[in-house]
């Protein structure tokens, strides 16, 4: 194991990285969305190194990220809060946690699964 | 982009955490989460495998006696922790406008804490039930209730299952008469697509109707 993540209450990527910081928008999620931006900061290695790693090409969630990193939810949380605490990744908030879904969003995902069939 | 719509993918299936990873689409997709949950071996994990587009993921979510989510039960001595298996697939809609995310989760009553934690934001349940033990269901639809989750019951059929019409099923679980009830056969895309069409109506029926304040 690298360095062992840190816990704190509030997760400075909220403060630093945009969209966020709506009323009622709480830290990172299962669906927050990972994106590795910027280089990998000087001095972390290990698994903060392999999660920039896995999102440099293309965004996935933070439970993808777990799962393929084979790590728990809960360590992949701190691992991507000390990583867009130093600006090396963006988390993009999953859209009904930070705003209640409502009939129009309901409206239009019934529309996409019918048009599954 | 490493991004195929769902139909041509959904035959994908095979060991998980080997693949390599299937990336968001680019088109800042609205992500959103239902919840696939009933007893144990009822079909869960086939029916998210069914209706994925990329392999199934997996994690495992650990929990204390006293039921507290933890990221390191090593951290935390003299504690006994519980092993939840979570199963999640993925369903690109509408060429990329949202992102369905289905979560395969065990519905026994003594992973509510983490399965609140694991529901939260999610749309709705989806719960299926194996007609030859009805009363296993309860736990899982207590677990959804009480997460404040609007859901459908799935009776999904094996081979052995004696006939038993859905509304005996229905008396039997005690549903509430809103309570969509359904047959799928897990292993089959159609119906699966069907069981959430219809989770996903009774979802719409229960949103208050947007009225200008
Ligand atoms: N005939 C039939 N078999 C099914 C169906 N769904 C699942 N099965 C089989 O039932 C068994 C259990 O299915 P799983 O999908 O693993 O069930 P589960 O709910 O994920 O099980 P646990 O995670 O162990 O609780 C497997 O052998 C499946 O192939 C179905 O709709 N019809
Ligand atoms: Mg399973």
């Amino acid at each position: 194991m690298s360095t062992p993540p840190r816990r704190r209450l509030v997760p400075a990527y909220l403060a630093t990285h945009g969209r966020t910081a709506a009323a009622g928008t709480h830290g990172l999620d299962r669906l927050s969305v990972l994106h590795a931006a910027a280089d990998l900061p000087a001095g972390l290695g290990g698994e903060h190194r392999q999660l920039w790693e896995l999102v440099r090409p293309g965004a996935l969630t933070l439970a993808e990220a777990a799962a393929h990193l084979r790590l728990p939810v809960s360590a992949t949380v701190f691992i991507a809060a000390d990583l867009a605490e130093r600006g090396a990744l963006s988390v993009r908030a999953p859209i009904p946690s930070a705003q209640p879904v409502n009939r129009d969003l309901a409206e239009r995902l019934l529309s996409g699964l019918r048009a599954l069939k | 982009m490493d991004f195929a719509p769902s139909s041509s993918t959904a035959a994908l299936v095979g060991d998980v955490r080997s693949g390599a990873p299937a990336y968001l689409p680019p088109t800042d997709p609205v992500l959103m989460k239902l919840m696939v949950t009933g007893p144990f071996g009822v079909g869960k994990t086939t029916f998210v495998r069914t209706l994925s587009e990329i392999p199934t993921l997996h994690t495992e979510e650990t929990m204390t006696a006293a039921g507290a989510p933890v990221d390191d039960i090593s951290r935390t001595p003299g504690k006994t922790a519980t092993t939840v298996a979570v199963d999640f697939g993925r369903l690109t809609l509408t060429g990329g406008e949202f992102v369905l995310y289905l979560f395969g989760t065990p519905g026994q009553r003594r992973f509510l804490p983490l399965w609140e934690d694991l529901a939260r934001g999610a749309l709705g349940a989806l719960v299926l039930v194996d007609t030859r033990r009805l009363a296993d269901a309860f736990d899982a639809m207590d677990l959804v209730e009480e997460a404040g989750l609007p859901y459908t019951v799935a009776v999904n059929r094996f081979p052995d299952t004696p006939p038993i019409a859905l509304d005996a099923v229905r008396a039997a679980l005690d549903l509430d008469p809103a309570t969509p009830l359904v047959e799928v056969d897990a292993r089959e895309r159609e119906g699966c697509v069907d069981a959430l069409i219809a989770l996903t109506e009774h979802v719409l029926d229960r949103l208050p109707q947007e009225t200008a304040p």
